[in-house]
Protein backbone atom coordinates (compact mmCIF):
# COMPACT_ATOMS: atom_id res chain seq x y z
CA UNK A 1 0.00 0.00 0.00
CA UNK A 2 1.55 2.96 -1.01
CA UNK A 3 -0.11 6.27 0.63
CA UNK A 4 1.18 8.94 -1.02
CA UNK A 5 -1.11 7.21 -3.58
CA UNK A 6 -3.62 9.86 -2.36
CA UNK A 7 -0.80 12.63 -3.39
CA UNK A 8 -1.13 12.21 -7.27
CA UNK A 9 -0.55 15.17 -9.77
CA UNK A 10 -3.37 15.54 -10.53
CA UNK A 11 -4.85 15.57 -6.98
CA UNK A 12 -1.86 18.52 -6.14
CA UNK A 13 -2.51 19.89 -9.58
CA UNK A 14 -5.85 20.78 -8.80
CA UNK A 15 -5.21 22.18 -5.13
CA UNK A 16 -2.97 24.19 -6.62
CA UNK A 17 -5.31 25.43 -9.61
CA UNK A 18 -8.50 24.40 -8.34
CA UNK A 19 -11.41 24.96 -10.83
CA UNK A 20 -14.31 26.87 -10.62
CA UNK A 21 -12.76 28.39 -7.36
CA UNK A 22 -14.93 31.21 -6.36
CA UNK A 23 -18.46 32.82 -5.82
CA UNK A 24 -21.66 32.69 -8.46
CA UNK A 25 -23.54 36.00 -7.98
CA UNK A 26 -26.50 34.27 -10.02
CA UNK A 27 -26.40 31.39 -8.04
CA UNK A 28 -30.08 29.69 -7.06
CA UNK A 29 -28.79 26.47 -4.79
CA UNK A 30 -26.18 27.25 -2.14
CA UNK A 31 -25.05 25.54 0.43
CA UNK A 32 -21.87 25.53 3.14
CA UNK A 33 -20.00 22.66 4.15
CA UNK A 34 -18.15 22.05 7.65
CA UNK A 35 -16.27 19.28 9.25
CA UNK A 36 -16.15 20.46 12.68
CA UNK A 37 -12.98 17.92 13.52
CA UNK A 38 -10.56 19.15 11.20
CA UNK A 39 -12.39 22.62 10.46
CA UNK A 40 -12.57 22.11 6.61
CA UNK A 41 -15.34 24.57 5.31
CA UNK A 42 -16.17 24.81 1.96
CA UNK A 43 -19.58 26.91 0.01
CA UNK A 44 -20.78 25.24 -3.19
CA UNK A 45 -22.99 27.72 -4.89
CA UNK A 46 -24.64 26.73 -8.59
CA UNK A 47 -26.55 27.66 -11.08
CA UNK A 48 -29.94 24.68 -11.74
CA UNK A 49 -31.49 25.51 -15.23
CA UNK A 50 -34.41 23.35 -15.23
CA UNK A 51 -32.72 20.09 -14.46
CA UNK A 52 -29.37 21.17 -15.44
CA UNK A 53 -26.51 22.56 -13.64
CA UNK A 54 -25.00 25.47 -15.92
CA UNK A 55 -22.81 26.81 -13.66
CA UNK A 56 -21.14 25.90 -10.40
CA UNK A 57 -18.62 27.46 -8.15
CA UNK A 58 -16.99 26.41 -4.98
CA UNK A 59 -15.03 28.38 -2.30
CA UNK A 60 -13.43 27.90 1.37
CA UNK A 61 -10.56 27.04 3.58
CA UNK A 62 -9.53 23.30 3.53
CA UNK A 63 -6.92 20.78 2.98
CA UNK A 64 -5.72 19.48 -0.51
CA UNK A 65 -7.63 16.41 -0.18
CA UNK A 66 -11.05 18.25 -0.14
CA UNK A 67 -10.45 20.97 -2.25
CA UNK A 68 -9.07 19.10 -5.15
CA UNK A 69 -12.35 16.70 -4.73
CA UNK A 70 -14.05 20.03 -4.88
CA UNK A 71 -12.37 21.16 -7.88
CA UNK A 72 -12.33 17.68 -9.72
CA UNK A 73 -16.30 17.61 -8.44
CA UNK A 74 -17.20 21.02 -9.75
CA UNK A 75 -15.64 19.99 -12.65
CA UNK A 76 -17.40 17.12 -13.56
CA UNK A 77 -20.84 17.61 -12.85
CA UNK A 78 -20.99 21.13 -14.20
CA UNK A 79 -23.59 20.60 -17.62
CA UNK A 80 -24.60 17.26 -16.56
CA UNK A 81 -28.06 17.12 -15.04
CA UNK A 82 -28.82 16.48 -11.06
CA UNK A 83 -29.78 13.22 -11.30
CA UNK A 84 -26.28 12.42 -12.78
CA UNK A 85 -24.86 14.30 -10.39
CA UNK A 86 -27.04 12.44 -7.82
CA UNK A 87 -25.47 9.37 -9.35
CA UNK A 88 -21.91 10.69 -9.29
CA UNK A 89 -22.44 12.21 -5.16
CA UNK A 90 -23.58 8.15 -4.63
CA UNK A 91 -20.94 6.25 -6.26
CA UNK A 92 -17.51 8.63 -5.37
CA UNK A 93 -19.22 8.13 -1.71
CA UNK A 94 -19.19 4.45 -2.36
CA UNK A 95 -15.63 4.28 -3.42
CA UNK A 96 -13.95 6.41 -0.98
CA UNK A 97 -15.71 4.37 1.82
CA UNK A 98 -14.42 0.67 -0.21
CA UNK A 99 -18.07 -0.25 -1.03
CA UNK A 100 -17.82 0.57 -5.08
CA UNK A 101 -15.96 -2.38 -7.14
CA UNK A 102 -14.10 0.18 -9.17
CA UNK A 103 -13.51 -2.85 -11.77
CA UNK A 104 -17.41 -2.75 -12.59
CA UNK A 105 -19.57 -0.15 -14.53
CA UNK A 106 -19.55 3.28 -12.73
CA UNK A 107 -19.51 7.30 -13.69
CA UNK A 108 -16.21 8.43 -11.72
CA UNK A 109 -13.74 8.46 -15.10
CA UNK A 110 -10.82 10.52 -12.92
CA UNK A 111 -12.61 10.85 -9.84
CA UNK A 112 -11.37 7.30 -9.28
CA UNK A 113 -7.85 8.99 -8.33
CA UNK A 114 -9.68 9.43 -4.94
CA UNK A 115 -9.72 5.91 -4.34
CA UNK A 116 -6.86 5.55 -2.45
CA UNK A 117 -8.45 7.78 1.05
CA UNK A 118 -10.50 4.27 1.21
CA UNK A 119 -6.95 3.38 3.25
CA UNK A 120 -6.68 6.41 5.15
CA UNK A 121 -9.96 6.56 7.37
CA UNK A 122 -9.24 9.85 9.32
CA UNK A 123 -9.18 11.48 5.50
CA UNK A 124 -12.31 10.21 3.97
CA UNK A 125 -14.15 12.89 5.07
CA UNK A 126 -11.99 15.65 3.51
CA UNK A 127 -12.94 13.71 -0.33
CA UNK A 128 -16.73 13.77 1.02
CA UNK A 129 -17.16 16.95 2.11
CA UNK A 130 -17.60 18.58 -1.20
CA UNK A 131 -19.64 15.79 -2.54
CA UNK A 132 -22.01 16.15 1.06
CA UNK A 133 -21.77 20.01 0.34
CA UNK A 134 -23.09 19.47 -3.04
CA UNK A 135 -26.34 17.16 -2.25
CA UNK A 136 -26.84 19.22 0.24
CA UNK A 137 -27.21 22.25 -2.36
CA UNK A 138 -29.24 20.16 -4.74
CA UNK A 139 -32.01 19.38 -2.00
CA UNK A 140 -31.68 22.83 -0.63
CA UNK A 141 -30.01 22.16 2.69
CA UNK A 142 -28.65 24.95 3.83
CA UNK A 143 -25.60 23.13 5.95
CA UNK A 144 -23.80 20.33 5.58
CA UNK A 145 -21.76 18.60 7.78
CA UNK A 146 -19.82 15.26 8.11
CA UNK A 147 -20.47 14.48 11.65
CA UNK A 148 -24.08 14.84 11.13
CA UNK A 149 -26.19 11.44 10.07
CA UNK A 150 -27.12 11.45 6.94
CA UNK A 151 -27.02 14.26 4.41
CA UNK A 152 -27.81 16.64 7.85
CA UNK A 153 -30.77 18.14 6.68
CA UNK A 154 -30.81 20.95 9.78
CA UNK A 155 -32.18 24.28 7.98
CA UNK A 156 -33.20 24.43 5.01
CA UNK A 157 -33.28 27.51 2.69
CA UNK A 158 -33.80 28.22 -0.60
CA UNK A 159 -32.18 31.03 -2.89
CA UNK B 1 26.54 -2.98 25.46
CA UNK B 2 29.52 -1.62 27.43
CA UNK B 3 28.63 2.00 26.79
CA UNK B 4 25.14 1.72 28.48
CA UNK B 5 26.56 -0.15 31.95
CA UNK B 6 29.05 2.34 31.62
CA UNK B 7 26.43 4.86 31.58
CA UNK B 8 24.14 3.03 34.30
CA UNK B 9 27.29 3.41 36.55
CA UNK B 10 27.44 6.98 37.20
CA UNK B 11 25.15 8.91 38.39
CA UNK B 12 26.16 12.24 36.78
CA UNK B 13 25.71 12.03 32.79
CA UNK B 14 25.22 14.25 30.24
CA UNK B 15 21.38 15.28 29.53
CA UNK B 16 21.95 14.27 26.19
CA UNK B 17 22.51 10.58 27.37
CA UNK B 18 19.03 10.60 28.53
CA UNK B 19 17.01 9.43 25.55
CA UNK B 20 19.91 6.74 24.84
CA UNK B 21 19.40 5.20 28.41
CA UNK B 22 16.06 4.76 29.07
CA UNK B 23 14.60 4.40 25.25
CA UNK B 24 14.85 0.48 25.37
CA UNK B 25 12.04 0.48 28.10
CA UNK B 26 9.39 1.39 25.70
CA UNK B 27 9.20 -1.20 23.32
CA UNK B 28 6.76 0.16 21.32
CA UNK B 29 9.57 2.69 20.41
CA UNK B 30 10.36 -0.34 18.30
CA UNK B 31 7.61 -0.90 15.79
CA UNK B 32 7.82 0.04 11.96
CA UNK B 33 5.09 2.19 10.57
CA UNK B 34 4.83 2.60 7.05
CA UNK B 35 7.90 0.04 6.79
CA UNK B 36 9.82 2.96 8.27
CA UNK B 37 10.92 3.26 12.15
CA UNK B 38 8.02 4.76 14.27
CA UNK B 39 9.27 8.69 15.08
CA UNK B 40 6.34 8.94 18.08
CA UNK B 41 6.14 13.01 18.74
CA UNK B 42 2.61 12.89 19.60
CA UNK B 43 3.60 12.82 23.53
CA UNK B 44 1.30 15.87 24.64
CA UNK B 45 -1.89 13.71 23.19
CA UNK B 46 -0.44 10.46 25.28
CA UNK B 47 2.81 9.41 25.41
CA UNK B 48 3.98 5.42 26.30
CA UNK B 49 4.45 2.87 28.58
CA UNK B 50 8.07 1.54 29.58
CA UNK B 51 8.28 -2.12 30.12
CA UNK B 52 8.24 -1.62 33.82
CA UNK B 53 4.89 -0.30 34.06
CA UNK B 54 3.59 -3.38 31.47
CA UNK B 55 5.23 -5.42 33.98
CA UNK B 56 3.38 -3.90 36.88
CA UNK B 57 0.29 -4.28 35.52
CA UNK B 58 0.79 -7.94 34.33
CA UNK B 59 1.74 -8.24 37.89
CA UNK B 60 -1.28 -6.93 39.58
CA UNK B 61 -3.74 -8.36 37.05
CA UNK B 62 -1.86 -12.25 37.59
CA UNK B 63 -1.15 -12.08 41.37
CA UNK B 64 -3.08 -8.74 43.52
CA UNK B 65 -6.49 -8.01 41.86
CA UNK B 66 -9.85 -8.04 43.91
CA UNK B 67 -12.18 -5.07 44.94
CA UNK B 68 -10.62 -2.51 47.48
CA UNK B 69 -11.74 -1.25 50.93
CA UNK B 70 -14.47 -3.58 50.61
CA UNK B 71 -13.32 -7.25 52.04
CA UNK B 72 -10.99 -8.70 54.39
CA UNK B 73 -10.01 -11.66 52.59
CA UNK B 74 -6.13 -11.40 51.37
CA UNK B 75 -6.30 -10.24 47.86
CA UNK B 76 -9.07 -7.39 48.99
CA UNK B 77 -6.11 -6.09 51.32
CA UNK B 78 -3.26 -6.46 48.67
CA UNK B 79 -4.96 -4.62 46.61
CA UNK B 80 -6.10 -1.53 49.08
CA UNK B 81 -2.74 -1.82 50.07
CA UNK B 82 -1.37 -1.17 46.43
CA UNK B 83 -3.83 1.35 45.42
CA UNK B 84 -3.43 3.29 48.80
CA UNK B 85 0.12 3.03 47.90
CA UNK B 86 -0.06 4.84 44.46
CA UNK B 87 -1.78 7.43 46.09
CA UNK B 88 1.25 7.95 48.62
CA UNK B 89 3.45 7.90 45.71
CA UNK B 90 1.22 10.62 43.70
CA UNK B 91 1.39 12.71 47.10
CA UNK B 92 5.21 12.60 47.18
CA UNK B 93 5.42 13.24 43.95
CA UNK B 94 3.73 16.78 43.93
CA UNK B 95 4.54 17.36 47.66
CA UNK B 96 1.25 17.25 48.71
CA UNK B 97 0.59 18.01 52.39
CA UNK B 98 -1.26 14.73 52.92
CA UNK B 99 -2.63 11.82 51.06
CA UNK B 100 -6.20 12.23 51.64
CA UNK B 101 -5.86 15.59 49.50
CA UNK B 102 -4.99 13.15 45.99
CA UNK B 103 -8.41 11.63 44.94
CA UNK B 104 -7.94 9.55 41.79
CA UNK B 105 -10.54 10.42 38.99
CA UNK B 106 -10.56 9.31 35.81
CA UNK B 107 -8.48 11.67 33.83
CA UNK B 108 -8.02 15.79 33.78
CA UNK B 109 -11.05 16.06 32.70
CA UNK B 110 -13.05 14.63 35.37
CA UNK B 111 -10.96 16.45 37.92
CA UNK B 112 -11.84 20.10 36.62
CA UNK B 113 -15.84 18.50 36.34
CA UNK B 114 -15.21 17.50 39.13
CA UNK B 115 -14.15 20.36 41.03
CA UNK B 116 -16.87 22.40 38.85
CA UNK B 117 -19.63 20.24 40.29
CA UNK B 118 -18.38 20.36 43.85
CA UNK B 119 -17.39 23.45 44.14
CA UNK B 120 -18.49 25.68 42.02
CA UNK B 121 -21.78 24.51 42.02
CA UNK B 122 -21.98 24.96 45.59
CA UNK B 123 -20.23 28.60 45.92
CA UNK B 124 -20.65 29.99 42.86
CA UNK B 125 -23.80 32.13 41.76
CA UNK B 126 -25.56 34.69 39.66
CA UNK B 127 -23.47 37.59 38.28
CA UNK B 128 -20.78 35.97 39.49
CA UNK B 129 -17.35 35.85 37.52
CA UNK B 130 -14.89 33.20 36.58
CA UNK B 131 -11.41 33.92 35.09
CA UNK B 132 -9.74 31.48 32.79
CA UNK B 133 -7.68 31.88 30.27
CA UNK B 134 -6.72 31.86 26.23
CA UNK B 135 -4.47 29.03 26.66
CA UNK B 136 -7.04 26.82 28.24
CA UNK B 137 -8.05 23.34 26.92
CA UNK B 138 -11.86 22.78 26.14
CA UNK B 139 -11.43 20.61 29.30
CA UNK B 140 -10.85 23.86 31.05
CA UNK B 141 -13.54 26.12 29.10
CA UNK B 142 -16.27 24.11 28.61
CA UNK B 143 -16.96 22.90 32.10
CA UNK B 144 -16.92 26.31 33.32
CA UNK B 145 -19.09 27.35 30.68
CA UNK B 146 -21.64 25.19 31.30
CA UNK B 147 -21.63 26.18 34.93
CA UNK B 148 -21.87 29.77 34.23
CA UNK B 149 -24.73 28.98 31.76
CA UNK B 150 -26.75 27.40 34.77
CA UNK B 151 -26.03 30.15 37.62
CA UNK B 152 -25.64 33.13 35.68
CA UNK B 153 -22.48 34.09 36.08
CA UNK B 154 -19.73 34.98 34.29
CA UNK B 155 -16.39 33.85 31.80
CA UNK B 156 -13.81 36.44 31.96
CA UNK B 157 -10.91 35.31 29.64
CA UNK B 158 -7.35 36.45 30.22
CA UNK B 159 -5.69 37.20 26.39
CA UNK B 160 -2.38 36.57 25.53
CA UNK B 161 0.80 38.02 22.83
CA UNK B 162 1.91 36.73 19.58
CA UNK B 163 4.80 35.05 21.22
CA UNK B 164 1.63 32.65 23.55
CA UNK B 165 2.63 34.26 26.36
CA UNK B 166 -0.59 35.21 29.20
CA UNK B 167 -0.54 39.48 29.55
CA UNK B 168 -0.03 39.26 33.23
CA UNK B 169 -1.19 42.71 33.61
CA UNK B 170 -4.51 42.28 31.87
CA UNK B 171 -4.96 39.26 34.10
CA UNK B 172 -4.59 41.66 37.12
CA UNK B 173 -6.88 43.73 35.72
CA UNK B 174 -9.65 41.16 35.54
CA UNK B 175 -10.09 40.96 39.38
CA UNK B 176 -13.20 42.53 40.87
CA UNK B 177 -15.58 42.35 43.64
CA UNK B 178 -17.39 39.14 41.82
CA UNK B 179 -14.31 37.09 40.97
CA UNK B 180 -14.89 33.97 42.48
CA UNK B 181 -12.78 31.17 40.89
CA UNK B 182 -9.77 31.12 38.97
CA UNK B 183 -9.04 28.18 36.85
CA UNK B 184 -5.50 28.60 34.57
CA UNK B 185 -3.24 25.20 32.60
CA UNK B 186 -0.12 25.50 34.07
CA UNK B 187 1.17 24.88 30.31
CA UNK B 188 -0.44 24.80 26.65
CA UNK B 189 -1.11 21.77 25.24
CA UNK B 190 -1.24 23.03 21.82
CA UNK B 191 1.81 25.72 22.29
CA UNK B 192 3.86 24.88 25.58
CA UNK B 193 4.13 27.66 26.75
CA UNK B 194 4.59 27.37 30.38
CA UNK B 195 2.60 29.76 32.87
CA UNK B 196 3.73 32.39 35.91
CA UNK B 197 1.15 30.12 37.81
CA UNK B 198 2.72 30.71 41.12
CA UNK B 199 2.81 34.42 40.96
CA UNK B 200 -0.92 34.44 39.14
CA UNK B 201 -1.74 32.24 42.60
CA UNK B 202 -0.79 34.31 44.75
CA UNK B 203 -2.24 37.51 43.35
CA UNK B 204 -5.82 35.83 43.11
CA UNK B 205 -4.68 34.70 46.45
CA UNK B 206 -4.34 38.26 47.50
CA UNK B 207 -8.22 38.94 46.33
CA UNK B 208 -9.03 35.96 47.93
CA UNK B 209 -10.05 33.60 44.94
CA UNK B 210 -9.39 29.81 44.91
CA UNK B 211 -7.26 28.28 41.71
CA UNK B 212 -7.48 25.50 39.72
CA UNK B 213 -4.85 24.64 37.68
CA UNK B 214 -4.54 22.09 35.09
CA UNK B 215 -1.53 20.83 35.10
CA UNK B 216 -2.12 17.59 32.22
CA UNK B 217 0.75 19.22 30.55
CA UNK B 218 3.36 20.13 32.92
CA UNK B 219 3.24 16.95 35.19
CA UNK B 220 5.19 14.64 32.52
CA UNK B 221 7.23 17.95 32.37
CA UNK B 222 8.39 19.87 35.17
CA UNK B 223 8.83 18.85 38.96
CA UNK B 224 5.39 19.88 40.53
CA UNK B 225 5.26 21.48 44.00
CA UNK B 226 1.50 22.16 45.06
CA UNK B 227 2.69 23.18 48.78
CA UNK B 228 5.06 25.66 46.90
CA UNK B 229 2.96 26.86 44.13
CA UNK B 230 0.19 27.24 46.83
CA UNK B 231 -2.47 26.06 44.29
CA UNK B 232 -6.25 25.17 45.88
CA UNK B 233 -6.72 22.33 43.19
CA UNK B 234 -4.01 20.46 41.05
CA UNK B 235 -5.05 18.22 38.01
CA UNK B 236 -3.25 15.57 35.75
CA UNK B 237 -3.45 12.52 33.76
CA UNK B 238 -2.05 9.68 33.71
CA UNK B 239 -1.66 8.49 30.33
CA UNK B 240 0.64 11.68 29.42
CA UNK B 241 2.94 10.80 31.64
CA UNK B 242 4.29 7.18 31.29
CA UNK B 243 1.28 5.65 33.01
CA UNK B 244 -2.34 3.76 31.59
CA UNK B 245 -5.44 5.51 30.13
CA UNK B 246 -8.42 5.92 32.25
CA UNK B 247 -7.05 7.67 35.64
CA UNK B 248 -5.41 10.74 36.60
CA UNK B 249 -6.04 12.97 39.96
CA UNK B 250 -7.21 16.01 41.34
CA UNK B 251 -5.40 17.32 43.98
CA UNK B 252 -6.92 19.56 46.71
CA UNK B 253 -6.49 21.36 49.57
CA UNK B 254 -7.97 19.35 52.38
CA UNK B 255 -10.05 21.71 53.91
CA UNK B 256 -11.78 22.96 50.14
CA UNK B 257 -12.47 18.81 49.69
CA UNK B 258 -14.09 18.88 53.05
CA UNK B 259 -16.05 21.70 52.04
CA UNK B 260 -17.24 21.03 48.72
CA UNK B 261 -20.11 18.43 47.82
CA UNK B 262 -19.96 14.86 46.24
CA UNK B 263 -19.72 15.06 42.65
CA UNK B 264 -21.28 11.63 42.23
CA UNK B 265 -23.19 9.66 44.46
CA UNK B 266 -22.88 5.45 45.33
CA UNK B 267 -20.43 3.11 47.00
CA UNK B 268 -17.94 3.94 48.94
CA UNK B 269 -18.19 7.49 49.18
CA UNK B 270 -20.64 7.39 52.33
CA UNK B 271 -20.62 6.69 55.82
CA UNK B 272 -23.56 5.27 56.22
CA UNK B 273 -26.93 5.29 54.02
CA UNK B 274 -30.79 5.06 55.24
CA UNK B 275 -33.50 6.13 53.13
CA UNK B 276 -33.40 9.13 55.16
CA UNK B 277 -29.70 10.21 55.26
CA UNK B 278 -26.66 9.16 54.10
CA UNK B 279 -23.89 10.75 55.93
CA UNK B 280 -20.75 11.01 53.52
CA UNK B 281 -17.57 9.30 53.92
CA UNK B 282 -14.44 11.35 54.38
CA UNK B 283 -12.34 12.74 51.94
CA UNK B 284 -10.59 11.58 49.69
CA UNK B 285 -13.12 8.76 49.22
CA UNK B 286 -16.34 11.38 49.47
CA UNK B 287 -15.38 11.93 45.63
CA UNK B 288 -14.48 8.22 44.82
CA UNK B 289 -17.56 6.81 44.57
CA UNK B 290 -18.05 3.27 42.81
CA UNK B 291 -15.43 0.82 42.27
CA UNK B 292 -12.63 2.96 40.90
CA UNK B 293 -9.83 2.54 38.08
CA UNK B 294 -7.78 -0.15 40.62
CA UNK B 295 -5.04 -1.29 38.37
CA UNK B 296 -4.50 2.12 36.32
CA UNK B 297 -4.10 3.93 39.56
CA UNK B 298 -1.23 1.26 40.63
CA UNK B 299 0.16 1.18 36.87
CA UNK B 300 -0.16 5.36 37.70
CA UNK B 301 2.07 4.63 40.73
CA UNK B 302 4.56 2.82 38.71
CA UNK B 303 4.71 5.09 36.37
CA UNK B 304 5.44 7.91 38.88
CA UNK B 305 8.05 5.94 40.65
CA UNK B 306 9.63 5.00 37.16
CA UNK B 307 9.96 9.11 36.27
CA UNK B 308 11.16 9.79 40.03
CA UNK B 309 13.94 7.31 39.30
CA UNK B 310 14.85 9.24 36.88
CA UNK B 311 14.13 12.79 38.00
CA UNK B 312 11.95 15.42 37.20
CA UNK B 313 14.57 17.81 36.94
CA UNK B 314 17.11 15.57 34.52
CA UNK B 315 13.91 15.05 32.56
CA UNK B 316 13.31 19.01 32.17
CA UNK B 317 17.17 19.19 31.07
CA UNK B 318 17.53 17.03 28.45
CA UNK B 319 13.64 18.04 27.24
CA UNK B 320 14.50 21.63 27.16
CA UNK B 321 18.25 20.79 25.03
CA UNK B 322 15.36 18.83 22.59
CA UNK B 323 13.60 21.46 22.39
CA UNK B 324 16.20 24.04 21.56
CA UNK B 325 17.77 22.00 19.17
CA UNK B 326 14.17 20.85 17.20
CA UNK B 327 13.53 25.04 17.66
CA UNK B 328 16.98 26.10 16.10
CA UNK B 329 16.25 23.21 13.04
CA UNK B 330 12.48 24.65 12.66
CA UNK B 331 13.09 28.01 12.33
CA UNK B 332 16.05 27.45 9.69
CA UNK B 333 13.45 25.83 7.19
CA UNK B 334 11.48 28.51 4.67
CA UNK B 335 7.62 27.93 5.00
CA UNK B 336 7.92 26.74 8.50
CA UNK B 337 6.67 29.26 10.71
CA UNK B 338 6.85 28.25 14.59
CA UNK B 339 3.37 29.11 16.64
CA UNK B 340 3.71 30.32 19.95
CA UNK B 341 7.72 31.35 20.46
CA UNK B 342 8.26 32.40 24.22
CA UNK B 343 11.38 31.14 26.12
CA UNK B 344 9.90 29.22 28.57
CA UNK B 345 8.09 26.67 26.75
CA UNK B 346 7.73 22.73 27.69
CA UNK B 347 9.41 20.68 24.25
CA UNK B 348 6.29 21.30 22.19
CA UNK B 349 6.48 22.67 18.71
CA UNK B 350 3.49 24.38 17.23
CA UNK B 351 4.08 24.67 12.96
CA UNK B 352 2.75 25.29 10.11
CA UNK B 353 3.97 25.47 6.51
CA UNK B 354 3.19 27.38 3.88
CA UNK B 355 0.81 26.75 1.37
CA UNK B 356 -0.36 23.17 3.05
CA UNK B 357 -2.73 22.16 5.21
CA UNK B 358 -1.91 20.80 8.37
CA UNK B 359 -4.18 17.91 7.59
CA UNK B 360 -1.83 17.00 4.09
CA UNK B 361 1.20 17.70 6.86
CA UNK B 362 0.01 15.08 9.04
CA UNK B 363 -0.69 12.62 6.35
CA UNK B 364 2.13 12.79 4.68
CA UNK B 365 4.41 12.67 7.76
CA UNK B 366 2.88 9.36 8.86
CA UNK B 367 3.77 7.95 6.02
CA UNK B 368 7.42 8.52 6.84
CA UNK B 369 6.33 6.92 10.50
CA UNK B 370 6.08 9.98 11.97
CA UNK B 371 3.53 10.72 14.56
CA UNK B 372 2.43 14.69 14.84
CA UNK B 373 -1.06 15.69 15.73
CA UNK B 374 -2.66 18.05 13.82
CA UNK B 375 -5.94 20.02 14.40
CA UNK B 376 -7.08 22.48 16.62
CA UNK B 377 -5.67 20.86 19.52
CA UNK B 378 -9.03 20.93 21.38
CA UNK B 379 -7.91 24.67 21.85
CA UNK B 380 -9.90 26.56 18.89
CA UNK B 381 -9.51 29.37 20.85
CA UNK B 382 -5.79 29.66 20.38
CA UNK B 383 -6.15 28.67 16.84
CA UNK B 384 -8.72 31.80 16.58
CA UNK B 385 -6.17 34.13 18.66
CA UNK B 386 -3.79 33.31 15.29
CA UNK B 387 -6.70 33.53 13.21
CA UNK B 388 -5.32 29.75 11.79
CA UNK B 389 -7.54 26.44 11.22
CA UNK B 390 -5.39 24.25 12.88
CA UNK B 391 -1.21 23.61 13.38
CA UNK B 392 0.86 20.63 12.77
CA UNK B 393 2.31 19.97 16.37
CA UNK B 394 5.28 17.97 17.32
CA UNK B 395 5.14 17.13 21.32
CA UNK B 396 7.95 15.52 22.43
CA UNK B 397 9.45 12.91 25.75
CA UNK B 398 12.68 11.96 27.14
CA UNK B 399 12.94 9.37 25.21
CA UNK B 400 12.74 11.17 21.84
CA UNK B 401 16.42 11.92 20.49
CA UNK B 402 17.73 14.79 18.43
CA UNK B 403 18.42 11.79 15.46
CA UNK B 404 14.15 11.77 15.49
CA UNK B 405 14.37 15.84 15.11
CA UNK B 406 16.39 15.64 12.28
CA UNK B 407 13.76 12.97 10.80
CA UNK B 408 11.23 15.34 11.82
CA UNK B 409 13.15 17.93 9.79
CA UNK B 410 13.72 15.55 6.71
CA UNK B 411 9.93 14.50 6.33
CA UNK B 412 8.64 18.12 6.67
CA UNK B 413 11.35 18.93 3.60
CA UNK B 414 9.48 15.87 1.97
CA UNK B 415 6.49 17.64 2.21
CA UNK B 416 7.37 20.67 1.21
CA UNK B 417 8.92 18.97 -2.04
CA UNK B 418 4.97 16.81 -2.64
CA UNK B 419 3.32 20.55 -2.34
CA UNK B 420 6.50 22.45 -4.41
C1 LIG C 1 -4.01 21.08 28.89
C2 LIG C 1 -4.91 19.89 28.91
N1 LIG C 1 -5.93 19.85 29.77
C3 LIG C 1 -6.75 18.80 29.82
C4 LIG C 1 -6.61 17.72 29.00
C5 LIG C 1 -7.57 16.58 29.10
O1 LIG C 1 -6.96 15.45 29.59
P1 LIG C 1 -7.74 14.06 29.58
O2 LIG C 1 -8.24 13.86 28.19
O3 LIG C 1 -6.70 13.07 29.98
O4 LIG C 1 -8.84 14.18 30.57
C6 LIG C 1 -5.57 17.70 28.08
C7 LIG C 1 -5.40 16.56 27.16
O5 LIG C 1 -5.11 16.70 26.01
C8 LIG C 1 -4.70 18.82 28.04
O6 LIG C 1 -3.70 18.86 27.16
Amino acid sequence: MNLKSIYQEVILDHNRKPRNYGTLDDANHHALGHNPLCGDRIEVALHLEGEKIDRIAFHGESCAICKASASMMTANVKGKSRAEAETLIKEFREMVVGDLDLEGPHHLGRLAVFAGVRDLPTRVKCAILPWHTLHAALNSVAMASTEATENSAQTATNA
Amino acid sequence: MKIVDALLNTNTFSPSELATRYRADFPILDICVNDKSLVYLDNAASSQMPQQVIDRLVRYQTAQHANIHRAVHYLSEVATHEYETARRSLQHFINAREDREIIFTSGTTESINLVMHGYGRKFIQQDDEIILTNLEHHSNIVPWQMLAEEKGARIRVVPINDAGELLIEEYEKLFNSRTRFVAITHVSNALGTINPIKNMIAFAHMKGVPVLVDGAQAAAHIKIDVQDLDCDFYAFSAHKMCGPTGVGILYGKAHLLESMQPFKGGGDMIASVTFEKTTYNTIPYKFEAGTPPIAAAIGFGSAIEYLSKIGMDTIAAYEHELLSYATEQLEGMPGVRIIGNTRTKVAVISFTIEGVHPHDVGTLLNQEGIAVRTGHHCAQPIMQRYNIPATSRASFAFYNTKAEVDALVAGIQSVQKVFS
